[in-house]
């Protein structure tokens, strides 16, 4: 039997007790920071301390890429070797890595100094290739100094994104310190919030319903009826949740908003759950995001010592506080009842819609959920007022949007620009292509998104003109390709991304995404897509689009699709 | 209670709210394919065998726990929907090890379901545990519908002994740090084989007969496995 525990854990299990289950994911991430590992020993003491079946622990720690059942090396290096940084040449870096260390990724050095991975998308494709050390991120690394950043963690400054005067949700990004509330203030900061608690929850959810804002994690919903929805429940138990999960391969421009300006998103989180009547927040960070935890975590202190957060917010009689959490690496939990899952301390499956959100969502409340850059806009709107929301961008696309371009561009980075603007526009924001070459292929929306064809760069992005092409913004990611990169190889490591990616619920996706990666990979190494396998990769792909529970499975082939319908 | 009207095939039919849509099939006679869904337990809508057509819906909908809605029309068997239904049937055919799940060769029948179509990708290995005296577990005929789990857990015996573990195609049925049955929480209450629908949980009795165990050495023979399992050899 289990020796009972000799390691230091009382103040951690102390610390998330009271939550039960609810604290199981902090609890072993907590652990695991403390311990390297999560041995069966700590995992008994856990599940005890936080009545949670053994079982049930067991099942968590698989699910989660960043939890351990097994010791690492002391160092665990994270090399992204997804589209974006492999557009990048991150398949030198991973294979200097590898042969400096003696090792394969999954593998430890003897010495148990170092374990080497490849890692999905980082959302650090700004500055491709990228790796992380730990947490701690590395940027623009070059197959020669692979040795001294990565082995000896001789770490350069990252590039940062900065935003100008002129844009709207960038405008302190790299401008205004991050954990200066008095800059914040002085740039209009909070004002927001007190004029919604002026005019009350009903006008402030008209304002946004009349702003047209619509979502920018990817579905593109009308975040005003998504809040008027939740707010008519019986139910007066209500959450909003910021989902801050960014995992869209190409997708960064949370993180910059995350680390760059994190109090417009805790007001923006604070309008939200007012308008909808909540008492409390939550905001799920992607366990890769170490920064952007941190600087939240700070910033909701900050906002409490000052009165934006607790008991009586600014004199108002409302009540209401955030929570961070943090992801433990599975692209899943970025899907909205999976999030909702995993911040419930369970393994991070969808759940069958309906009931939606807003009528059971959280812990069976009713819940509005949005994403970071949605509630970044949201201080805006309520400051300023829904027409002069819409005086930005179109009629059915109004606002500022952020858009993530990385791959072969001179500059990769977040570009702000109304969703009027158009590929041609973002390549030259970005520099174009770098090194003078041509473009090969764009990848919009990520992964989960479409190829869209060379002749398409003058298609307004908005969601009207793009769906009359078959593709969808989604969250924003524009992914270029230069003549010179093998785009078999590209499709393969989509293919690999569900495939790792899928939580394994659904028959589907479940069975499909294997099926789908190795028919790429197949082809990669055939230098061609095989004619043959079409018939049996049109169904595969139509099954998953139309029988998989969530929108993993429903958009897996998406890209690989899109890829065939153009170049073959 | 409120009754609603709802096409289903062309058959007009009138059922009271909260009725599924598999429910409101079977009245017009329409038996729809399933395999995950069991009437005594948490619908998990894994298998997605019973999805079917709802006009001016995006995707199709799992007919187990979609609820009829008036003026529904819906397909149980379109092409779209039997293109899924046989696809999936055919992935599944691929991975896992069908010959005793109940149904499939009807389903294969009627959907004319290809079970080679699918099998140059990888088989999924899985253990075989012969741990405990009163069930074996044949992992490769397991088809995740988490039956044994949810009877374990909150449908049934509130025992907690098993779990999902890994992730996408490696998902697996297990226990805590994988330990052999008599070192969980488990009773061995036999729940979990009694719902098992595959053959890959069966008791001890059943597969050593399957074994050519004669049934005159059966007490024998597990009093022989059990003495094994307590002296640990
Ligand atoms: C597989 C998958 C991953 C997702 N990941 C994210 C994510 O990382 N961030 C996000 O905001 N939305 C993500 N979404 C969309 C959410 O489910 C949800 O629609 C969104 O958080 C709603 O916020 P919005 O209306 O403000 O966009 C994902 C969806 C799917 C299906
Ligand atoms: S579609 Fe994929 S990710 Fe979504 S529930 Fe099904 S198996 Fe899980
Ligand atoms: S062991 Fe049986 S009951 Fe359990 S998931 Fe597998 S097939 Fe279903
Ligand atoms: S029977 Fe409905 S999903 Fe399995």
């Amino acid at each position: 039997m289990l020796e009972p525990v000799t390691y230091p854990l009382d103040d951690i299990l102390a610390r998330w007790q009271p939550y039960g289950r609810a604290g199981l994911l902090p609890c072993l991430i907590d652990v695991q920071e403390r311990l390297g590992w999560l041995p069966p020993d700590a995992c008994v003491a856990v599940g005890e301390a936080l009545h949670v079946p053994l079982a049930d622990v067991y099942g968590v720690v698989e699910f989660y890429a960043l939890l351990y059942p097994t010791p690492t090396g002391e160092m665990v290096l994270r090399v992204c070797d997804d589209v974006a940084c492999f557009a990048r040449g991150s398949a030198d870096i991973v294979a200097t890595c590898s042969r400096l260390l003696g090792i394969q990724p999954g593998e430890t050095t003897p010495d148990r100094r170092f374990t080497l991975e490849v890692h999905p998308c980082l959302g650090q494709c700004d500055r491709a290739p990228a790796a992380l050390r730990g947490l701690v991120p590395v940027g623009n690394v070059a197959a020669s100094a692979v040795e001294t950043v990565l082995l000896n963690g001789e770490v350069a400054p990252l590039p940062q994104v900065v935003g100008d005067e002129r844009s709207i949700l960038l405008r302190r990004v790299g401008r205004c310190a991050p954990h200066d509330l008095a800059a914040y203030e002085a740039d209009g900061g909070f004002e927001a919030l007190q004029r919604a608690l002026q005019i009350g929850a009903g006008a402030v959810i008209a304002e946004v319903k009349a702003s047209g804002l619509f979502g920018r994690g990817g579905a593109a919903f009308p975040t005003g009826v998504k809040w008027e929805s939740a707010a008519h429940q019986s139910d007066r138990t209500r959450y909003v949740v910021c989902n801050a999960d960014e995992s869209e391969p190409g997708t960064f421009k949370d993180r910059v908003l995350m680390e760059g300006d994190p109090f417009a998103i805790i007001e923006g989180l604070t309008i939200a759950g007012y308008a909808i009547g909540a008492q409390k927040g939550f905001i799920y960070v992607r366990g890769e995001y170490a920064l952007a935890f941190e600087r939240l975590q700070m910033a909701i202190t900050k906002a409490r010592e000052a009165g934006y957060l607790g008991e009586d917010i600014l004199g108002s009689g409302f009540a209401f506080d955030i929570e961070v959490r943090r992801g433990a690496g599975a692209y899943i939990c970025g899907e909205e009842t999976a999030l909702f899952e995993s911040i419930e301390g369970k393994r991070g499956m969808p759940r069958q819609k309906p009931p939606f959100p807003t009528e059971k969502g959280l812990f069976g409340k009713p819940t509005v959920i949005n994403n970071v850059e949605t509630l970044a806009n949201v201080p805006h709107i309520v400051r300023h007022g829904a027409a002069w929301f819409r005086r930005i961008g179109s009629e059915d696309a109004p606002g500022p949007k952020l858009f993530c371009v990385s791959g072969n561009v001179a500059h990769p980075g977040v570009y702000e620009a109304p969703m009027t603007t158009t590929l041609r526009a973002l390549l030259e924001m970005a520099g174009g292509v770098a090194d003078g070459r041509a473009v090969q292929a764009i990848l919009l929306g990520g992964a989960a998104g479409t190829f869209v064809p060379l002749d398409a760069l003058d298609t307004p992005l908005t969601p009207s003109a793009l769906r009359s092409m078959g593709a969808t913004l989604g969250s924003g990611a524009v992914m270029v390709f230069d003549e010179r990169v093998p785009m078999l190889d590209v499709l393969a490591r989509i293919g690999r991304f569900f495939a790792h990616e899928s939580c394994g619920k659904c028959y589907p996706c479940q069975l499909g995404t294997q099926r789908q990666w190795e028919m790429v990979q197949r082809w990669h190494a055939a230098g061609r897509v095989l004619a043959e396998d079409m018939p049996r990769f049109g169904d595969l792909a139509a099954t998953m689009r139309d029988a998989s529970i969530c929108g993993l499975g429903q958009t897996a082939s998406a890209a690989i699709e899109s890829w065939i319908r153009l170049y073959t | 209670m409120s009754s609603i009207t709802l096409t289903i095939d062309g058959q007009v039919v009138r059922v009271p709210a909260g009725t599924t849509l598999l429910q409101a099939a079977e009245r017009l006679g329409i038996q729809i394919p399933r395999l995950c869904y069991h009437p005594h337990m948490t619908p998990p809508t894994v298998c997605r065998l019973c999805v079917v057509e709802w006009e001016g819906a995006r995707t199709l909908v799992p007919a187990c726990v979609a609820q009829v809605r008036e003026g529904a029309v819906i397909h149980t068997a379109s092409e779209r929907v039997q293109r899924a239904r046989r696809t999936i049937l055919e992935l599944l055919h691929s991975a896992v090890d069908l010959s005793e799940t109940p149904d499939v060769a009807r389903y294969d029948a009627e959907l004319g379901v290809d079970p080679q179509r699918f099998v140059d990708g990888v088989w999924r290995e899985a253990p075989f545990y012969d741990d405990n005296p009163f069930y074996v577990r044949e992992y490769e005929k397991c088809i995740l519908c988490w039956r044994c789990v949810q009877a374990c857990g909150d449908d049934m015996q509130f025992t907690y002994a098993l779990t999902l573990g890994g992730r996408g195609f490696h998902t697996r049925i297990t226990t805590f740090f994988d330990a052999p049955m008599p070192e969980t929480t488990c009773v061995f209450c036999g729940n979990c084989v009694g719902v098992c629908p595959t053959g890959a949980l069966k008791g001890m009795d059943e597969y050593l007969l399957e074994r050519g165990v004669p049934m005159a050495l059966l007490r024998e023979e597990k009093q022989r496995r059990k003495g094994r399992l307590e002296t640990g050899r």
